[in-house]
């Protein structure tokens, strides 16, 4: 089994434990941590497809979704704080 | 040269896919939300950074390489400042960590359950 077969099982694996917390998480900031790092796992398991179907464009996917995932956080942040998107600072 | 950079990178693969399913576990198993803070930070920077880097020594042209620097750079960016964010707001929004019995955060409040 190659190293790639490897990293591939385990970073779904761990996609896995990320849900599993972010359906249990007794309180909201669990579940916002958990999809967080669901993201990120989703990062790493998508470059790591891209290497085992041989195709170097999913890389480009990669980079996309790290984009994603870190300002979807930082705006679920902001709305919990002030309730409101499009709010600025007061 | 071919077989170390082919066993590095095997190395270095499973070895962050090792730390993945150690922070995928923390994220589990840990009492409380600032603890399983650290299974995730686990994850955010070791895993990520052990798989990107065992890619790289992947056989593949150097826009790949380049394209893997990218995210490896910008994981190293905004995975610590989610994190200090996250926390942040829950310690604002008055969300309490589990201290033990004798413990009590500098505000005088602590949660005394366990």
């Amino acid at each position: 089994m190659s190293s790639l077969l490897v990293a591939m099982w385990a970073v779904l694996v761990t996609m896995g434990m990320a849900l599993l917390r972010a359906a249990r998480g007794p309180s909201a900031w669990d579940r916002i941590l958990s999809v967080n790092s669901f993201g990120t796992a989703t990062v790493l398991f998508i470059a790591v497809l891209g290497y085992v179907n041989d195709r170097p464009d999913f890389l480009d996917l990669a980079l996309l979704y790290a984009l994603l995932n870190f300002i979807g956080t930082i705006a679920i942040l902001k709305f919990f704080k002030v309730g409101n998107l499009a709010a600025g600072e007061d | 040269m071919e077989v170390l950079r082919e066993a590095l990178s095997g190395l270095l693969l499973v070895s962050g896919a090792a730390f993945c399913l150690i922070g995928g576990l923390g994220l589990i198993r840990l009492p409380e939300f600032y603890a399983r803070m650290h299974g995730a930070g686990i994850l955010d920077t070791l895993g990520a950074a052990l798989v990107l880097v065992g890619l790289m020594l992947q056989p593949a042209e150097w826009t790949v390489v380049v394209k893997l620097m990218v995210i490896l750079f910008f994981l190293q960016i905004t995975s610590p400042t989610a994190a200090h964010a996250l926390i942040h707001a829950a310690y604002t929004a008055g969300h309490e960590p589990q201290l033990a019995d004798d413990v009590h955060t500098s505000d005088g409040e602590g949660s005394d359950d366990r």
